[in-house]
């Protein structure tokens, strides 16, 4: 008989094992219910993982990879702060829209106003419009004890409202002969994320969230702050002991995160998107917290966790179209990952035994 | 090879040799799809798709086809459309409003492909058109069966987004209700999505409790079905985009419905693009081109109203009759359209106001 048993300390090995054995894993699994489904796996998984970086339209894509990789690693790396310390934000789906419109709105204010300011400002507006968003779960569970997971998830519905209000409301195009969105930025160039390089697909939002990255590393190794976000994920008690306040450590978490979330929004929207409309957020916030887990929660490893992510993004959509898989098939693929990841992650904290003999 | 240079090298390399290869036609083309939805959604995507399997079915070897499901609007949409274009395809079809932007931006980079956007406004590049439907010609025959059936005289519509496209089919829906029962009065909910089954059911339930018997919606599930399938008989609606011809609601609640039929448009460009006649335009065609298709009138609905729905679907086909012929006044009493005239199209794509006798607001 097997069974589990808990290590007395997490094992190391499995610790940065289980990242690369969970994408081998969705790699065979995938592989099975591809062939399944009457196309060549093989095909298909190298459709996936390698095309994009290496195929015939790879100078094309690679640059795609961090058009979608950087606002999940942006985003995955606030959550993982609030992950590590116990404090549970799930909405960072609707902290990324209210940045959004918040970032969004300060442009389309001053609109046609020509000023190198108005990018900066727009911003702020943006972290600002996330963290006033996160501000709202934090004080609920700092001041009632609610719970933070269920009051931010709700909230993402609260937001998607607001954005549909704003999308054939408020931030509409006047121009637009009544239909819903709201100007394009891309013909507002001082408001506009433009690419800085573009066969790299770097705009401002990646260069922003490899800059997060590393002072997220910095914040959590060399840091008081990041000591007690670990301190209190590890050992509350202790952790108040040493005088950490657990109020404050939601308001720093949850903020954090939400600005985070905010920045990556307004990032998307003056750049990749391109406008405000009803549809514009399409999942980053919830992927996010795939990548948080896939990279460990450490900032360095979410960065390669999301370039992972938006690789079975890019390569999916490739297979999708040029082999013609079902989209569902992709979404499929995705969700196995996250399954595995935590089907594995199982072995850093316990191990299988052998059991001899009955009980 | 330098495969950096392949964008720029195949812009201008493809603009020289289509220059002489379009006006002579082709021997191959290959015919791409981008879908808001899945292929499966029973509404919108689905006819879109079954539009592009007629195409395939028109011209067997000579097209290719290609499509992506639930491809999101905006960053994502571009990318897959660039996808596309470096693939080979030669004509792509944007099947929602919301990739217009994105529609428009890789066909500046891709001047050789053709592009088709579906209910869009926007052609800023020659290889852009638009193409839309005629729904407020189905919406007149809904109207009148609506206001001959109901016994409440009230009737509902579960709209999606306050645009234009959505106001016109009120408007017409109403207006030929009112023509055949002075009494009828419309509720209007909006649910501000085109698919979500349970926010329409919740509509539809909503608009069921104020005594409403006839439901028209603009969104895409069968949910208002289902909740009028519960009202035993008393509740009827409306298929929407596609024919929702589920045996258990039929002969009711659904009594007819709205069929999208984007198979002679795809059809046609896409022949065009093989024999060399191809050019861009702007087409908004209705029920005589078959681009509306009303479908089966149940035996729910008594011969009489059938025959009335029938003749009014055969006139506006024949072009004898105009869905918005005046007298007709808007909602505060002004007058839109004199005795005898015929609603400008201009009017209809821009329209943001209620015609008279609609009680309520347009959200804004």
């Amino acid at each position: 008989m097997l069974r589990l048993e808990k290590r007395p300390t997490p094992s190391k090995f499995w610790l940065y094992a289980t990242p690369p054995v969970a994408v081998v894993l969705t790699m065979i699994a995938g592989g099975i219910l591809f062939a399944l489904m009457g196309t060549n796996p093989f095909e298909v998984i190298r459709t996936i993982f390698w095309d994009p970086l290496f195929g015939e339209f790879a100078f094309y894509l690679r640059g795609q990879l961090l058009v979608k990789a950087g606002p999940l690693i942006l985003i995955a790396i606030g959550l993982a702060l609030g992950f590590r310390a116990g404090i549970w934000n799930i909405g960072a789906e609707g902290q990324y829209i209210i940045g959004a419109i918040f970032g969004a709105a300060v442009g389309l204010a001053v609109f046609p106003t020509e000023s190198r300011w108005i990018f900066p400002v727009m911003i702020v507006a943006g972290a600002f419009g996330g963290w006033v968003w996160a501000m709202i779960p934090a004080i609920l569970k700092t001041r009632f004890n609610t719970n933070e997971i269920l009051v931010s998830l709700m909230l993402v519905y609260v937001a998607e409202t607001i954005l549909a209000k704003a999308s054939t409301g408020f931030l509409k195009n006047p121009e637009g002969m009544g239909f819903p969105g709201s100007r394009n930025f891309s013909s507002y160039p001082a408001a506009q994320n433009a690419f800085l390089y573009e066969p790299l697909g770097l705009h401002w939002g990646g260069v922003a969230a490899l800059v997060t990255a590393v002072l997220a590393y910095i914040l959590l190794t060399r840091h008081q702050a990041g000591f007690q976000i670990r301190l209190a994920g590890q050992a509350p008690r202790a952790a108040r002991f040493h005088g950490v306040s657990p109020a404050r450590l939601v308001v720093l978490c949850m903020g954090l995160s939400g600005a985070l979330a905010g920045l990556a929004g307004m990032f998307e929207v003056t750049g990749p998107a391109g406008q405000i409309s009803i549809d514009f957020n399409t999942g980053y916030g919830f992927t996010a917290i795939i990548v948080a887990f896939l990279g460990r929660l450490n900032p360095l490893g979410i960065v390669l966790a999301g370039f992972i992510l938006a690789l079975t993004y890019v390569g999916g959509e490739m297979a999708s179209t040029s082999l013609g898989l079902p989209d569902a098939a992709i979404q499929v693929f995705q969700g196995m990952l996250l399954f595995f990841l935590l089907a594995v992650d199982v072995l850093t904290n316990y191990r299988f035994r052998l059991a001899v003999g009955a009980h | 090879m330098k495969r950096r240079n392949l964008l720029a090298g195949a812009v201008t390399g493809l603009l020289l040799a289509s220059g002489a290869s379009f006006a002579q036609g082709m021997d191959k083309v290959k015919a791409c799809f981008v879908y808001v939805g899945p292929i499966g959604d029973g509404g919108w995507t689905y006819q879109h798709h079954q539009g592009a399997l007629a195409v395939q079915e028109a011209f067997g070897d000579k097209v290719e086809i290609q499509y992506q499901e639930n491809v999101p609007e905006g960053a994502d949409a571009e990318r897959v459309l660039t996808q596309m274009a470096l693939g080979g395809c030669n004509i792509i079809f944007t099947t929602s409003f919301g990739f217009m932007d994105a529609t428009n931006a890789v066909a500046a980079k891709f001047p050789d492909v053709k592009f088709e956007h579906a209910t869009g406004y926007k052609r800023e590049h020659p290889n852009v058109s638009t193409y839309n439907a005629r729904f407020y010609e189905g919406r007149a025959v809904q109207g009148h069966i609506a206001g001959r059936m109901t016994k409440t005289n009230k009737i509902g519509y579960i709209a999606s987004f306050p645009i234009p496209e959505v106001i016109m089919g009120i408007n017409s829906y109403f207006l030929h209700a009112r023509k055949v029962n002075p009494d009828v009065e419309l509720s209007i909910v909006w649910a501000f999505t085109w698919f979500d089954p349970a926010k329409e059911a919740d509509a539809a339930k909503a608009l069921i409790d104020q005594g409403v018997d006839v439901i028209a919606s603009h969104t895409d599930s069968t949910a208002p079905l289902a909740e009028a399938a519960k009202t035993e008989g008393r509740v009827i609606g409306f298929g929407q985009a596609s024919d929702m011809a589920i045996p258990e609601y039929m002969p009711t609640p659904r009594v007819s419905s709205i069929i999208d039929n984007w198979a002679p448009y795809y059809v046609k460009r896409v022949g065009q693009l093989l024999d060399g006649t191809y050019a861009q335009t702007d087409s908004w065609e209705g029920i005589a081109a078959g681009e509306v298709e009303i479908g089966t009138i149940t035996e729910a609905v008594p011969a009489e109203v059938k025959a009335e729905a029938e003749a009014m679907r055969d006139a506006i086909a024949a072009g004898t009759y105009h869905p918005f012929t005046g007298p007709i006044n808007k909602q505060d009493g002004s007058p839109w359209l004199a005795e005898g005239a015929i609603a400008p199209d201009s009017d209809l794509l821009g329209m943001n106001f209620y015609v008279e006798g609609i009680v309520g607001d347009i959200p804004q």
